[in-house]
């Protein structure tokens, strides 16, 4: 069946921002879709309100709007464009979920829009759990027995019939958001009340307990003709119980026999065409009784997912673009197998090495959650090896996941009986360390069967970690490292360093493994991802190294550059860095042979046609540095950019560098000027900018004297730091000795691990209400070039991450930006910068500070191309490789005349918020943990408003921050800090105006009244946060209060918005309950006095209903424009 | 890796080394028997189904390469062989189990290996192997390990080129007749089965045994059928005792230019107007019996993910192959069978693979008779393709009604 000549443009959704169980895995399947279907001649018309996306790239649509996804606006847009069809497929459940909203409110119809992909019917088949039951009973298949329930009084009758453990499961959500297992009745009750409040149908589904059983997944495709394949099958290591996004995995499967494997492949087609996804790709999960084989089948999603991402970077068969292709009426066997190009796409990849996914968890960042994994997702990424057995695939996975502690490690003293038994009880519960505790309890001599009594994990996997614990043992134990024993330990998943670490070499270790190896000629080798286990020819080159005999690298004729990628997605270092690279990919490749390294399965980066080249490799010193040396000898390397993927790239330059690699752009001396505080501070005083006053310490007493000299509070961080991990304000000498004394320890063992040298902490003077700002920049040596200049809305102190901003600045004046240009045009020049900087400053009381400098792209690159209509990071890309401004200027890559930094009156306002997990994140008893932003990151991804001015381009980024966006009336909770009562009457009064009711606590009260305004008075409610954030709350009555606390009306619905600004950190935090109250109830809460003065005003817009669209490609010929205009 | 270090290189008694025809040579450690083996080195795709693989009569006298890089996983059960013992002549793999896991194994498959004395070598890169057939082709190879490698006499480790030798010695795969040698000796019946089972036949079938995988009449049974397997020297006058519904002609291993008695016996089948149905060499044979050539594809198709076209329906089934062979006949023409003047009429070509449009099944216009290069009883492999059984079934049934009417 060729393509069908009835669609001439599609809607394409997107994904929205990156939450936890939807990341970037949606950008790189739009993306491919995008392509597609402009390649197919298709007009396309993406809406997505994430700007840190490749998708939303002007070339990857005819027309983008990066606008909320909300029914309303996605109306305006189909009003305006017109499309002929509806791709929903392809951008996760939230495009799935909108596109059903569309159908429901009969926009699709009123428009004449048709939905491919799949059908309102199909969607709900799959989704439904009644209705999907009765497709599977139809295949052939099982499901757990289960009912499902809309109160909790249902819930409990179904209990008493099937007994406990029971698994609660909301309808229509993502990620397994609400999902859990209960063991008694008050973790049902828990649990089920609050899946009945995320399901958007208030339904949930109760059903027996399968824990400990096999879990496998298939990824399916069907298209218009029937036709069928099984792209990949996928297998967990860790058995029912812990979400598929928390496990680890393994492709293909490894444990089941022909005959069961092809049972679950005959229940899935079944599946596939019982649901009628009618074109594209599906995903089913499967449980197994180890015991006796029964199978069931878990749950399906009729769309693209996060594990077709993975299946497809597995195999090499591009599942999102193939569903794009079936979409528009092409059959499977019309479509060409892209790698092979001689063979078509009806086929099932097979192949001939081991893939691992391994996720990575951001525990760290939410102090207090529980660190227990569960039926619902928890990680925030995640990393993929391939290797030439499973230890290899295992070992190169672990140490992708670039985390301290996550590599298996021989450290210390063998454990003894004691230390095993405690390991063998910890293991019992799945958290993310579990891995390294059977690691470590089999050394210390615990039996394999004790490993599976207490984590039901597959003989098969305990047996290959037991093998990596004899061979390790091997390695530590022998006289000398012989070939042959060296490549037994590389073929065991080894590192160098951990193999240093086993002979304890001391710090040059790693150094002394690699000279050994090179001398014995062991190297690994690169084979090809086929599709095919090499039955064919493979035309792209997509590698991944082993060790083995044959090399499959080709020559290259062309100068080659090699981009290091960012490695998995974690709070900090997210989607924004692989949009860097992926840029640089694009523009290098116009001149040079691009090479992607990267391990991040759910990135554009790692799609295989992508670049030039692409090694699916882990990011450390040993592994890039043996791509380089293969690379040399292909052809000729011009050398590496370091500078785009975020920290994980840019803390290899050093070594890099050392070993003889070249360097592109910023040199690494330059780098650790900007990152080195004492180094950066005399590049400082030589420019006469000011910074806040900060010492640096190694220990104690340094910290206390930093501190005493400085004065609190203090904002206190290790250096070299990402997301302001470990940050923290500091008020006095108590707090500060608990923080030192952490940090220090965590420091020794990152050094023990990733051979990285300890580095001093920072100790900086905390900036109080002061604006803060980020200005991304260009750099050639002589011309600056802005990219943005993003005023935050919050004040000073919210990590520029978590904190929402705007650009244009909202308040800056010319003076204050012509100082921050010559501001930037210094540390650039002082730091050597070639290529990107991103340097973060305040205004206090008007004087300029500089807070940090990073010479590298920054989170905010993206976001800034978007709002200035330029592609900073491609420009960038041409400065690494010795190119000017000027040229960029003349390439069209930037603006002829002006910057970024100016202002055009008429300008559209583009407004970044960011997206926060809390509600994944719980307390062992089930509260969500505090909610307060601080200087530590927390957010998963942004989204971006965009409007004629400020309060519209707010109001859309709290509509696509939050499902239905700022309130327009009802009630709002006022409880400022002293600090902030001056500021509260004159918003208070607009409240009013705007006809809302206020209620407040006492002390916020007695203020309002003595300004003539009235409210409500509640009791008092506070916790110990910092000591047990379990003790429940106590209550103090006060005087004139209504009688109850704001908890109580924000559980009976009776409160719409909050405003709670918290007294600093460490002191009694009353707020923490009202917060976590809020977030169980998806109120709009806000935490600082000046983000609530934005929202005000973005509630007049939105009162106001006069949003208006403009695609982004509009936007930039505006900017071009006005450029001339103002040249002219 | 290109290991400088000699030790790496050269090998002890302790190894196992793997020898083409063509002089490569792949030092690695023995798995299961120890010995000397020698056959045609082929690879199999497949990542499930290693018991089906080595019980699969088609493979006598070769040796198969895994390409999935972890074998015996599941170890070895009483309920997957699709035949009374292994039957390849060596086995390559790159990472043997060292457990066997799984509800249904008892037993490892090295232990089982060891049992039927199969000399097998892993610890290769067998993706360079492959590779290499892929270019160079399918040859002959040998395997080496324990006393195999040793010189009787002087108790030496012997040379490269003696064990070369020996490979070059060794019969090639093309001009081979080895059905015989793994037919069955006494003939057998399955009864029908599933719901079946118990009941009066719906159909009989006699299936001649050129190498045939239990699965076959086992899902010919499912389908009401009563399956008489008899031996490949049988004749006419012994299959029509039977009073078949319809006769079947098995895959089996071997040349099928050398399989002159068995093509001169489906032609008796075929005149005498019985309904036919043949899989893998049984395809083979047809198309040699209705006047097409056969011809050695360059490495074969081994593996279960095959995308095969049904002609006739325009879908695509995903299948599992295992032949070396193909036949040599038109595609995308209904043409008159070349044998004997047209004497069977016409034939199109029903089946091909997408991959390189090869010839991968027949289907006769003017009699009953059809048949398809590649397994539709899978075992190990996707079911796609299981609706021939049906369609056999159907066939039969059509005639059986025909012959009652008449």
């Amino acid at each position: 069946m060729p393509k069908r000549n009835d669609i001439s443009s599609v809607l394409v959704i997107g994904s929205g921002p990156i939450v936890i169980g939807q990341a970037a895995e949606f950008d790189y399947s739009g993306t491919q879709a995008c392509r597609v279907l402009r390649e197919e001649g298709v007009r396309v018309i993406l809406v997505n309100s994430n700007p840190a996306t490749i998708m939303t790239d002007p070339e990857m649509a005819d027309a983008t709007y990066i606008e909320p996804i909300d029914t309303a606006i996605l109306e305006r847009i189909i009003a305006k464009e017109r499309p002929d069809a509806l791709l929903p497929t392809l951008g996760g459940q939230t495009a799935l979920n909108a596109a059903i909203e569309l159908g429901k409110a009969g926009v699709l119809e009123r428009y004449h829009v048709e939905l491919i992909g799949a059908s309102l019917e199909a969607i709900n088949r799959g989704e439904d759990r009644e209705k999907f039951k009765v497709v599977v009973d139809a295949a052939g298949g099982e499901s757990a027995r289960s009912e499902v329930a809309h109160t909790m009084e249902g819930v409990d009758k179904i209990v008493e019939k099937l007994g406990f453990p029971v698994v609660i499961r909301p309808s229509f959500t993502m990620g397994g958001l609400g999902s859990g297992i209960a063991h008694d009745p008050e973790e049902l009750h828990r649990i089920a009340s609050a899946g009945i409040h995320y399901s958007p149908t208030d339904e949930v589904l109760v059903e027996e307990g399968i824990e400990g059983w096999k879990e496998y997944e298939l990824e399916l495709m069907r298209d218009a003709k029937d036709n069928v394949v099984v792209v990949c099958p996928i297998e967990n290591v860790d058995p029912v119980g812990v979400h598929t996004g928390d496990s680890i995995t393994v492709a293909p499967t490894f444990t089941l026999t022909d005959r069961e494997y092809q049972r679950m492949r005959d229940i899935g087609i079944a599946i596939i065409r019982g649901v009628g996804v009618e074109t594209g790709g599906c995903n089913i999960q499967f449980a197994i009784n180890p015991k006796t084989g029964r199978i069931i089948v878990i749950e399906m999603n009729p769309r693209v997912s996060r594990s077709s991402a993975l299946a497809s970077k597995a195999t090499g068969f591009p599942i999102a673009k193939i569903a794009a292709k079936l979409a528009l009426g092409y059959t499977l066997d019309e479509i060409r197998n892209d790698i092979t190009q001689s063979t078509p796409a009806s086929f099932e990849p097979t192949i001939d090495y081991v893939v691992t996914k391994i996720p990575r968890f951001a525990f760290e960042k939410f102090p207090g959650a529980d660190p227990l994994l569960t039926t619902s997702m928890k990680s925030v990424g995640e990393a993929m090896a391939l290797g030439g057995n499973f230890q290899e695939s295992l070992g190169k996975a672990m140490r992708s996941i670039d985390k301290r502690h996550m590599g298996f490690n021989w450290d210390g003293e063998k454990p003894d009986t004691d230390e095993v038994n405690g390991l063998l009880e910890q293991m019992r519960t799945p958290t993310e360390h579990r891995y390294l505790q059977v690691q470590r309890a089999l050394w210390g001599g615990a039996s394999e069967e004790q490993i599976f009594d207490a984590t039901k994990i597959d003989p098969w996997f305990i047996r290959q970690f037991a093998l990596i614990n004899e061979t390790a043992m091997l390695v530590r134990n022998a006289e000398t490292l012989s070939p042959r024993l060296l490549l037994k330990a590389k073929r065991a998943g080894l590192s160098d360093l951990q193999i240093a670490g086993l002979r304890r070499l001391g710090d040059e270790g790693e150094n002394v493994v690699r000279e050994l190896r090179w001398s014995y000629g062991l190297r690994p080798v690169y084979k090809t991802v086929d599709t095919c286990a090499a039955e064919f020819d493979a035309v792209t080159p997509y590698y991944y190294s082993c060790y083995a005999d044959e090399s499959e690298l080709r020559h290259r004729e062309r100068e080659a550059v090699i981009i290091l990628g960012s490695g998995p997605n974690r709070i900090g270092q997210g989607i924004e860095f692989d949009y860097t690279c992926v840029h640089a990919v694009q523009e290098l490749g116009k001149d040079y042979d691009t090479i992607m390294v990267n391990c991040n399965p759910e990135t554009v980066s790692t799609d295989y046609d992508m670049s030039d080249r692409l090694y699916f490799e882990p990011l450390t010193f040993e592994d890039v540095l043996e791509i380089y040396e293969a690379e040399c000898r292909m052809g000729p390397v011009k050398g590496v950019v370091v500078q785009l993927g975020g920290q994980t790239p840019l803390s290899l330059a050093a070594r890099l560098k050392a070993a003889g690699v070249p360097i592109l752009g910023t040199s690494p001396e330059h780098i650790d000027l900007a990152e080195n505080r004492e180094l950066f501070g005399e590049v400082l005083r030589k420019e006469h900018l000011n910074a806040p006053r900060y010492g640096t310490a190694q220990n104690m007493d340094e910290a206390r004297e930093a501190a005493h000299q400085i004065g609190y509070p203090v904002l206190v961080r290790p250096s070299y730091v990402l997301g302001g991990r470990g940050m923290e304000i500091v008020y006095d000498d108590s707090q500060l000795e608990t923080y030192v004394n952490r940090a220090l320890n965590e420091a020794k063992a990152d050094t023990v691990v990733s051979g990285r040298l300890p580095s001093p902490l920072l100790i900086d003077k905390f900036l109080q209400d002061a604006i803060e700002i980020d200005v991304d920049a260009l750099f050639d040596g002589k011309e600056l070039y802005i990219g943005g200049i993003m005023e935050h809305v919050e004040e000073a102190g919210v990590h520029s991450g978590d904190a929402a901003c705007t650009l244009p600045p909202s308040t800056l004046s010319d003076d204050q930006i012509n100082r921050l240009r010559k501001a930037t045009y210094a540390l650039a020049q002082g730091c050597g910068v070639r290529g990107l900087m991103n340097v973060q400053y305040a205004f206090m009381a008007n004087t300029l500070y500089v807070i940090e400098a990073n010479p590298r792209a920054s989170r905010t690159v993206p976001f800034a191309s978007k709002a200035t209509g330029v592609a900073l990071a491609k420009a960038a890309a041409r400065l690494l490789v010795g190119e000017t401004i000027a040229d960029q200027r003349r390439r069209g890559l930037l603006l002829p005349k002006e910057d970024g930094g100016v202002i055009h009156p008429g300008q559209q306002v583009a407004v970044k918020e960011s997206v926060l997990p809390f509600k994944r994140f719980r307390t062992p008893v089930g509260k969500t943990v505090d909610v307060l932003l601080g200087p530590e990151m927390r957010s998963t991804g942004e989204v971006m408003g965009f409007d004629r001015d400020f309060p519209h381009a707010f109001a859309k980024s709290q509509l696509a921050a939050y499902s239905g966006g700022l309130p327009t009336s009802g009630t709002v909770f006022l409880s400022v800090n002293d600090t902030d009562k001056r500021q509260l009457p004159l918003m208070a009064v607009r409240l009013i105006e705007l006809g809302f009711t206020i209620c407040a606590t006492e002390g916020t009260a007695s203020v309002l009244r003595r300004y003539g305004i009235d409210s409500k008075i509640v009791d008092k409610i506070s916790t110990r946060v910092d000591t047990d954030p379990d003790t429940p709350p106590s209550i103090e009555h006060a005087r004139g209060s209504i009688g109850k606390n704001v908890v109580d009306l924000i559980e009976d619905g009776d409160i719409d918005m909050i405003l709670n600004t918290p007294n600093s950190r460490g002191s009694r935090s009353d707020g923490y309950s009202i917060r976590v109250a809020a977030i169980a109830a998806d109120l709009p809460q806000f935490t600082t006095i000046t983000e609530f003065s934005a929202v005000l005003m973005a509630i007049e817009a939105v009162k106001n209903n006069d949003y208006q669209i403009m695609s982004i490609q509009e936007h930039a010929r505006q900017l071009f424009a006005m450029d001339q205009q103002d040249a002219a | 890796m290109n290991l400088t270090d000699a030790a790496l290189n050269s090998y002890t008694p302790e190894d196992a080394v793997l020898i083409l025809e063509d002089g490569q040579t792949y030092i690695g450690d023995p798995y299961g028997a120890r010995g000397a083996t020698f056959g045609e080195i082929v690879f199999s795709t497949g990542m499930t189904g290693y018991q089906e693989t080595l019980t699969d009569p088609s493979y006598d006298r070769q040796i198969v390469i895994q390409t999935f890089p972890h074998i015996g996983d599941t170890g070895v059960n009483d309920e997957d062989p699709e035949s009374s013992r292994i039957w390849v002549s060596g086995y390559v793999v790159r990472q043997p189990s060292p457990i066997a896991s799984n509800w249904r194994s008892t037993r490892t498959l090295d232990d089982e290996l060891d049992r039927y004395d199969i000399v097998g070598i892993s610890g290769i890169d067998t993706r360079e192997l492959v590779r290499h057939l892929r270019s160079a082709g399918v040859m002959r190879a040998g395997v080496f390990s324990g006393d195999a490698l040793l010189d009787p006499e002087t108790g030496a480790v012997r040379p490269i080129n003696v064990l070369l030798a020996q490979v070059r010695d060794t019969p090639k795969m093309q001009g081979r007749r080895l059905y015989d040698e793994v037919s069955t000796d006494q003939p057998y019946t399955v009864e029908p089965s599933g719901e079946y089972e118990g009941k009066d036949p719906l159909f009989t079938v006699v299936a001649v045994d050129l190498g045939l995988k239990m699965m076959t009449p086992r899902l010919m049974s499912q389908r009401g059928c009563r399956v008489h397997v008899v031996p490949s020297n049988v004749t006419l006058e012994q299959i029509e005792v039977l009073h078949p519904d319809g006769v079947f002609f098995s895959n089996g291993p071997g040349d099928p230019e050398q399989a002159g008695p068995v093509v001169e016996l489906l032609r008796e089948v075929l005149a005498a107007g019985h309904p036919f149905f043949g899989i893998c060499f049984g395809n083979q044979l047809f198309g040699r019996a209705l006047g097409f050539g056969t011809y050695k594809l360059k490495f074969g198709h081994r593996g279960s993910n095959q995308p095969v076209k049904d002609m006739t329906t325009g879908k695509v089934e995903i299948t599992t192959h295992n032949h070396g062979f193909a036949v040599d006949a038109p595609i995308g023409e209904t043409v008159m069978s070349p044998y004997g003047d047209g004497k069977f009429g016409r034939v199109f070509v029903s089946h091909i693979d997408l991959n390189d449009d090869v010839v991968e099944g027949l289907q006769c216009v003017d009699i009953p008779a059809f048949s398809v290069q590649y397994h539709p009883e899978a075992a190990g492999g996707p079911h796609d393709a299981a609706y021939l059984f049906d369609r056999f079934a159907e066939l039969m049934g059509s005639e059986q009604g025909g012959h009652r009417n008449a």
